[in-house]
This record gives structure tokens, C-alpha cells and sequence, in this order.
């Protein structure tokens, strides 16, 4: 293929990337006690909140940034960042689209998720998330009727403590990892989700996280929590505005499935990457964990990654309920600069759990892509299952691609394996579809997405379209 | 005292009564303890030994000794009965009785490290320590610093050598634990051809620390089978470390078999440094009771048109624990490269453990690579399958476990290697060549 044709790809502007003027009510940037106490005020939390966020801050302190992954980039000065970042009357929230700030709704408009006609369309419900405070959350009323809640978990916090103090950090705790542990402290907005026994969730829960104020680090927290037997489908979508400044996301996301329940995750993750020298892109530091806490249980991630400019992100799945079930399903893109460090931790520790791992991933331009799993089963995990397939794709010749998948099996009626290929888009493949009247646009679309296939069926409905639409848009033409 | 001052008191020491050796083994040898006292024992919380506690080490007290008496009956039955050109070193210490290096073909040369050195110490420093240097792990700086004794096998170009060399280290049960730091160097010249196996048995009670670090050298169009049996005993500690490197159109295949040693660990690293050359690495590993085994594998693709094979099974019973990190290199512009890595493990026991990485590190992307890592148990059906037979339980799950190993196994080219080897994973069978056929129709039935 034509080079000039790489070249205009990768020099293809962010589409997505604008500024919408909201003025925001931001804290100087910096972290210490008076800053998470100014948080916790601000979002008007009890004081136990407050105590357990510093519990956090003291551990952070004592922690050191992880370095074992395969990425490269400068170190990020934690004091220069505000930590609180907030569309102006969080008092005076909208209570209908109507009510919402025009601007932001011209946000979405560009964004291409006119969010009235999604929700109508779609039957999901949007809890909107605008930088740090959800501004609009609909369908509460058919939710409300089915018993589930959903909401954010700053009111969360206030109207249902007793659960949020039963389950918050319990799968993630306060210092599991440098960037949780910083999250945990500084949190300021996020989802909680409680699916009560038996119900199934009547739609899809969505929310639209978007970065806007600059220079703010987002810090999201997600509890979701599926009683027996209850089921739970949850779409998670992000893009960002273009920015000079490295953006600092450091999100934590908790899943608990008791007995018989299910939840699904589904991501899309559409960050700014940096221009083409790496400049500008966010930094996508994420801790999300499931805990398939009761027997029977079931939880799934799939995510979709084209964004940002380091992703650091391990979906995993704590397998302790007997036969319970993890999955991972997750197509990366990395293109230009960006660097990804991304897979799965499958612990098996319940008899009989079962997991799956697919994770294809494509690297082009000057990218760098790891895939970085463990499957550690442990000696009660008895006939414990998994199976994993990863793939890398490269496209031209000054990417790379890596492949770490730990296995640590500890019990001898453990089945466990691995697959992996890397390989390059074939010339013989090109030619033959060129041969049958093809583009070769068309042919290289084709051929990826047949390469991510097994993924996207995975994806909801309206996701795996999303999915499909950005994939394209990142490597077409890439290949030559 | 520190763990590590202890080994560099021993260094002292022996550097005192060390008679006149060249200034430039004296600078190595200071360079190799000032890199070990600088770095220290690994541990845990390193990425390369995550899985492997060397405090058994590092926590003991070895002697170095100097003589090489070895009880002849029991050297006799270690030995492997293959007709060889054979070095022997007990506890790292030459045994001329023991060895066999009458009637040294052409274009072979087979000499002790201290006889080497003493003939043209010059001819061996360049290529010492040129691949395995002292910053490669701590064991390779502290073998450094005691380096004494080893194998220097070279092989004029165009020679082809009929008989296997064997170079056997055989551990002693002494009243003190010894250790020792022995070097292998190979230099296989342009179309050389031969098969080098070093054995590693030993007393039964024996208790000795060896830390080995080898190098072979391949140039253009060599060919090298290279063995290592591990057969020492349970009680004994291994580390050690091979680096091949390989010239154009050269073939070089390793056969890692561990069987033996409380605690073994492999490093193998191999650099494809021009066109056509081509590696292959078999291992297999055998443990049971407590013992450790730790294999790392490296391969560098440095060149375009390389090729890599590996295929790595484990065998684990009782608390035994297996390590396996295979990692494939491709560097920036090795295109039209292949690679291919696997990892199969066989859980015999409930308390075993397996931990397994195989990683491919790929900066090129006219290639084709692939790895693979499984982990499971013998097939209830195919052992129900042999019992209708009228074969007994142990059997069957000794023929099973064999025909697992299979796949390496078939590779192996020394039949008096691949006996031994059969012999401890399926115990004391009645022939070697019709079992194939008898376990792949069990097998078969227990697929139906």
C-alpha cells in the first residue's frame, strides 16, 4: 500500500478532541490530608468516609510506583495535579435533559452519543459522568421499580452507607497497589450499581466517563454489586478532549457476584493517545477487579482499548465461589506512541472455576503492546479450567509486541492452557482478496476485524458497533 | 555476617595459597567479587527468581577442596556406559583416572580449564567469559571470582567428531558440604560437528554446591548436539549457566534434562547472530520428593532469517516444584525470523506446583512466533484403557507419563541418555522400542 497513505494515518488528527468551556470548581493542584478532607467535604460524606480515605492516603505514602511493566514514560509529579475538579452547583443537579447545561449536551452531540436519543433507543440508562460529578442519571424510575440502584457513589455514600461500607474495598483493598491506593483516597466520582436477590437488571447500565477540565486527574471508583442471583450488564465508555498536559486516570472498579449472579463489563476506551511524538495523551492507570464471591457465579470483562497514551490495566477475576466462571475478553489497539501493559489475573481458588482469556492485540506505528496475564490456580481450586489465546497483530515494522502470561498451578487436577501467536497482516491474504476484487482498505478492515472477532461478539449490540467504528478509524491504511 | 561475606571469606582465602597465575585472571577474578559483593544474592522480590528461594545456598557454609578421590566401582556405575572421550571433575576438581582422553581424534582438543590456561592461558582468555559475563547473575560474578577449574573442549573447523565427549561431574558425600565453580568452554570451529554431553551424578548422601557457567561458541556452519543429563542427588544444589552463541548457518541443540539436584536452576541464553542459524531447545524435568527446578530459557533472534524451536514438558510428583520462563527476543529489523516456544507440565500430585511464563518480546513484524503453555493430568481414560489390558495401575501411569515425555524424548540421539531417563519416569519397563506402540493405542482407546 501506498506509504503516503500511512502516513496521512498516522498523522490523523484526534476527531474527538475539543474543549467544552464549562467553568469548574477546582482545587490548587496538590495532594495532602487537607485536600482529601476538602474532597470528602466537598461531596459531603460522613465521617467515616473520610477516615477510611486517609487510611489510604497513609498507605500510598508508603508506597513506591510500580515498575515491572513495559512501558516508558517520565514520572508523574503527584503534587502538581488539582484533585478535584467539579461542574459548578453540584447542589442545583438536573433533574431531565432539559435541565442539563446546554453545552454539555453539545459535548455529547459531538462525541456522537446524543445521549436522549441513545437512552430512548437503546432502553439504557445513562449515568452521565462530566469530569467528576454525575450530572444526569435516567431511567432511575424503571430501576427504582425493579429494586436496583444505581447511582453514584458519592450518593451512594450518603443514602445507602451500610452497603457501601460493607463492600467498598473489599475487593479492592485501600492499599493493594500504588494507584489504588491513590484512588482510594481521592476518589471523586464514579458508579455504584446494587442488583438485589433474583432480579435480573431490566437494561443495560451505562456511563459515559469524559475528561474535560485540564490538568485534573480522574479518579473514578465503581462498586458494583449483584445479589444472588441477580444479572447485570454494564457498559463503560470514555473518550477525551485533545490536551497538551499528560492526564492522569487512575479508576479502581469492584465487582462482587454472590451466589447464581452475573455481571458483564464492557468497556470501550477511547482516550486521547498524544500526538505523534506521545505528547499529550492520558495516562490510564486502572485497577478492576471481580471477586465471584458465591458459588456458581459469573463475572465477564471485555474491553475494547484504542485510547490513551499508557494503559496500565488488568481486569481480573477472583474465582472463590464453587464452579464459578471468569472471563476476559479484550481487543487493544496501540498506534503512534502509545504504549499498552494490559491483560488479566484469573485466580482460581474455589473447585471446579472455570476462566477464559482472549485478548488479540494489534501494534502499529511506533507502538508497544504487552499482554500480561496469571492464571494462578490454587491447591483447593479442585479440576479447575482455563484457557487462554492471545494473538498479537503487527502492523509495520518498528512496533512490538510482548507476551508475559504467567501460570502458577498448584493442584494436579488443574487443566490450564495457553496459546499464543504473533504475526503480521499476510501479503498472500492481501493479494487474495485483492485478486477477488477487493480494496485493499477493505480487505485489511476485513481481515482485522476478523482477527478480533471472537471479542466483539461479546460486546453488546451497540458497543461492538462503537467497537468496530473505532477500530477502523485507527488502522485504516495502516498496513503496506 | 552477611550471606554474601561468607563465600568472599572463602575467596580470600583461597586466593592467599593460590600460587602465580596471569594478572588478567587476578583482575577477573577481583572484577567477579566486586560485581557479587555489589549486587548480592538474588531474591525473591527479583523478577528472575520470583519463583526460586536460593537461601540453601546462600545460608551455607561450602568448602572448596583439592583432591579428586573418587571410589571407582561407584564412579563405574554412574558413569554412562557409552563408548567417549570423557573429562572428569569430582567435586570440580580434574580426575585424571577418571578420564578418557587417550586417542584424541584430529582437529580435538579436550583439556582440563588448568591445563589449558598453564599450556596458553592467552588462547583461553579471550574466549572466557566473553558470553557469560559477570553481569549476567550474581552465580556468574561469583563463579568469576572463583574460577579454577573446567572443560575446554576445541574443535579444529571441518572436523567431525564420531564419538560423544562427555564431561562428568560427580559429587562426593562429603563430611562438610563442598561447593565448586567449574567452567565449560566449547569452540566449535566453521563445519564442526559433534555431540557433548555433561552428566551430573553423584554419591547418594552427597550434599555439594556446583555453580557452573558454560559457553560454547559456534562458528559458521557448526553443528552441536549438546546434552545435559541432571542426574546428582537430591541432596545436592545446582545453579548454571549457558550461553551459546551462533554463527551463520550454525545448528545448535540443547538437551535439558533434569532428573536429580534438591535444587536445579537452568539458565540458558542463546544469540542467533547471523542468517541461517537455528536452535533447539528440548527439556524435560522429572521431580519428586521436594525437589526445586528452575529453567529460564532465552533466545535473541539478532539476525533475520533465524529459527528457534523449544519444547519444554515437566513432570511433578509429590511437593516437588517446577519453574519455567522461556523467553523469545526478536530485535528491531530480524525479519523473516521463526520462533516457536512450548510448555507442557504433568501434575502428578496434589502438592506440586508449576510455574510457568513463556514470553515473546517482538520488535519485528515479518514474523512468525508462537508459544504455548499447558498444564494438566494423566487421562483417567487412556490409564482405565491399559488396566482392560490387563497392565497394572503403576504401569500405566508410568507408560502414560512416558508417552507424555515423548515428544522430547524421540529427539534424544544417545540411547544410553534416553534409557536412563525412561528408566525414572516409568520405573524398570520390559523393552524400550515396542512401547510406543502399546501406549499411542491406549491412548487412542481412551480418546473413543
Amino acid at each position: 500500500m501506498a506509504s503516503e497513505e500511512m502516513e496521512q494515518l498516522v498523522r490523523r488528527e484526534y476527531t474527538q478532541g475539543f474543549v467544552t468551556d464549562i467553568e469548574s470548581d477546582t482545587v490548587p493542584p496538590g495532594l495532602d490530608e487537607n485536600t482529601i478532607a476538602f474532597i470528602s467535604r466537598k461531596k459531603g460524606e460522613p465521617e467515616w468516609m473520610l477516615e477510611w480515605r486517609l487510611e489510604a492516603y497513609r498507605q500510598w505514602l508508603k508506597m513506591t510506583t510500580p515498575s515491572w511493566a513495559h512501558l516508558n514514560y517520565p514520572p508523574i509529579d503527584y503534587q502538581a495535579i488539582s484533585y478535584y475538579s467539579a461542574p459548578k452547583k453540584p447542589e442545583d443537579r438536573p433533574q431531565s435533559l432539559d435541565e442539563v447545561d446546554p453545552k454539555l449536551l453539545e459535548t455529547y452531540e459531538k462525541l456522537g452519543i446524543p445521549l436522549h436519543e441513545r437512552a430512548a433507543l437503546a432502553g439504557v440508562a445513562v449515568d452521565a459522568v462530566f469530569d467528576s460529578v454525575s450530572v444526569t442519571t435516567t431511567f432511575k424510575d424503571k430501576l427504582a421499580e425493579a429494586g436496583v440502584i444505581f447511582c453514584s457513589i458519592s450518593e451512594a455514600i450518603r443514602e445507602y452507607p451500610e452497603l457501601v461500607k460493607q463492600y467498598l474495598g473489599s475487593v479492592v483493598p485501600q492499599g493493594d497497589n500504588f494507584f489504588a491506593a491513590l484512588n482510594s483516597a481521592v476518589f471523586t466520582d464514579g458508579s455504584f450499581v446494587y442488583v438485589p436477590e433474583g432480579v435480573t437488571c431490566p437494561m443495560e447500565l451505562s456511563t459515559y466517563f469524559r475528561i474535560n477540565a485540564s490538568n485534573t486527574g480522574q479518579f473514578e471508583r465503581t462498586l458494583i454489586i449483584c445479589d444472588k442471583q441477580a444479572q447485570v450488564s454494564y457498559l463503560e465508555g470514555c473518550t477525551a478532549p485533545m490536551r497538551d498536559e499528560n492526564q492522569l486516570h487512575a479508576a479502581v472498579v469492584e465487582l462482587v457476584a454472590l451466589e447464581d449472579a452475573k455481571i458483564k463489563y464492557s468497556t470501550v476506551q477511547n482516550w486521547y493517545p498524544g500526538d505523534e511524538d506521545g505528547k499529550g495523551g492520558i495516562y490510564n492507570f486502572v485497577t478492576k477487579r471481580g471477586d465471584c464471591r458465591g458459588d456458581r457465579s459469573h463475572i465477564s470483562w471485555t474491553q475494547v482499548e484504542t485510547g490513551s497514551a499508557i494503559t496500565w490495566k488488568y481486569p481480573s477475576c477472583m474465582l472463590r465461589g464453587k464452579d464459578s466462571t471468569g472471563e476476559f475478553y479484550s481487543v487493544a489497539v496501540t498506534n503512534g506512541r502509545q504504549q499498552a501493559d494490559t491483560g488479566t489475573k484469573m485466580i482460581h481458588i474455589g473447585e471446579n472455576t472455570r476462566s477464559t482469556i482472549v485478548s488479540k492485540g494489534i501494534s502499529a506505528g511506533r507502538a508497544n503492546q504487552s499482554y500480561r496475564g496469571l492464571v494462578k490456580v490454587g491447591p483447593r481450586a479442585r479440576n479447575a479450567r482455563n484457557f487462554t489465546q492471545c494473538d498479537s497483530l503487527l502492523i509495520g515494522d518498528t512496533c512490538g509486541a510482548h507476551t508475559y502470561p504467567y501460570q502458577e498451578i498448584g493442584n494436579s487436577s488443574a487443566m490450564v492452557e495457553h496459546e499464543a501467536t504473533t504475526s503480521k497482516i499476510g501479503e498472500d491474504q492481501l493479494f487474495y482478496c485483492q485478486s477477488r476484487g477487493i480494496s485493499e482498505e477493505d480487505a485489511v478492515n476485513m481481515i482485522v476485524n476478523g482477527f478480533c472477532k471472537d471479542v466483539f461478539q461479546e460486546l453488546p449490540m451497540e458497543f461492538a458497533v462503537e467497537a468496530e467504528a473505532l477500530l477502523n478509524v485507527t488502522l485504516e491504511g495502516s498496513v503496506g | 555476617m552477611s550471606d554474601e561475606q561468607t563465600f568472599l571469606d572463602k575467596l580470600q582465602a583461597r586466593n592467599a595459597v593460590r600460587g602465580d597465575e596471569p594478572t588478567w585472571i587476578t583482575a577477573r577474578r577481583q572484577a567477579g567479587a566486586a560485581r557479587f559483593e555489589a549486587v548480592g544474592f538474588p531474591h525473591k522480590r527479583v523478577e528472575d527468581w520470583k519463583y526460586t528461594d536460593i537461601r540453601s545456598i546462600s545460608r551455607g557454609d561450602f568448602e572448596l577442596t583439592d583432591n579428586a578421590e573418587f571410589s571407582p566401582a561407584t564412579a563405574a556405575a554412574l558413569t554412562l556406559p557409552i563408548d567417549a572421550l570423557r573429562l572428569t571433575f569430582v567435586d570440580g576438581v580434574f580426575s585424571r583416572s577418571l578420564s578418557d582422553l587417550n586417542s584424541l581424534p584430529e582437529g580435538v582438543s579436550i583439556e582440563p580449564l588448568s591445563q589449558a590456561l598453564e599450556a596458553n592461558h592467552e588462547a583461553v582468555g579471550g574466549a572466557l567469559g566473553r558470553l557469560a559475563g559477570i553481569d549476567f547473575s550474581p552465580f556468574t560474578a561469583l563463579n568469576t571470582a572463583f574460577t579454577e577449574e573446567g572443560a575446554v573442549i576445541r574443535l579444529a573447523a571441518g572436523t567431525v567428531v564420531d564419538k560423544p565427549i562427555i564431561v562428568q561431574f560427580l559429587s562426593r558425600a562429603n563430611d562438610r558440604p563442598v561447593m565448586s565453580h567449574p567452567r565449560v568452554l566449547v569452540e566449535a570451529g566453521g563445519r564442526s560437528e559433534a555431540t557433548v554431553i555433561e552428566h551430573h551424578a553423584g554419591e547418594a548422601e552427597a550434599a555439594n554446591f556446583t555453580n557452573l557457567v558454560s559457553e560454547i561458541m559456534l562458528d559458521r556452519g557448526a553443528i552441536l548436539s549438546y546434552y545435559k543429563l541432571q542426574e546428582a542427588p537430591v541432596g545436592d544444589l545446582h545453579i548454571s549457566s549457558l550461553h551459546a552463541e551462533q554463527g551463520r548457518d550454525s545448528r545448535f541443540t540443547s538437551f535439558n534434562l533434569t532428573l536429580g539436584g534438591a535444587l536445579v536452576r537452568n539458565d540458558l541464553v542463546a544469540d542467533l547472530n547471523a542468517e541461517g542459524a537455528e536452535t533447539q531447545y528440548n527439556g524435560l524435568f522429572f521431580v519428586r520428593g521436594r525437589q526445586h527446578v528452575d529453567n529460564h530459557t532465552l533466545v535473541n533472534h539478532n539476525a533475520p532469517r533465524t529459527y528457534s524451536n523449544e519444547s519444554y514438558k515437566g513432570i511433578l510428583d509429590d511437593r516437588a516444584r517446577g519453574v519455567f520462563n522461556g523467553k523469545v527476543m526478536v530485535k528491531r529489523d530480524s525479519q523473516q525470523i521463526e520462533a516457536y516456544q512450548n510448555n507442557a507440565n504433568l501434575l502428578l500430585s496434589d502438592r506440586a506446583e508449576i510455574d510457568t511464563k513463556p514470553e515473546l518480546e517482538i520488535y519485528a513484524d515479518d514474523v512468525k512466533c508462537s508459544h504455548g503453555a499447558t498444564t494438566g493430568q494423566l487421562d483417567e481414560e487412556a490409564v482405565y484403557a491399559l488396566r482392560t489390558r490387563g497392565i497394572d495401575e503403576q504401569m500405566a501411569r508410568g507408560l502414560l507419563t512416558l508417552a507424555f515425555a515423548g515428544e522430547v524424548m524421540e529427539q534424544v540421539q544417545v540411547d544410553a541418555i534416553a534409557e536412563r531417563v525412561e528408566l525414572a519416569v516409568a520405573g524398570k519397563l520390559p523393552e524400550r522400542f515396542n512401547l510406543a506402540g502399546l501406549v499411542e493405542s491406549a491412548s487412542a482407546l481412551g480418546e473413543e
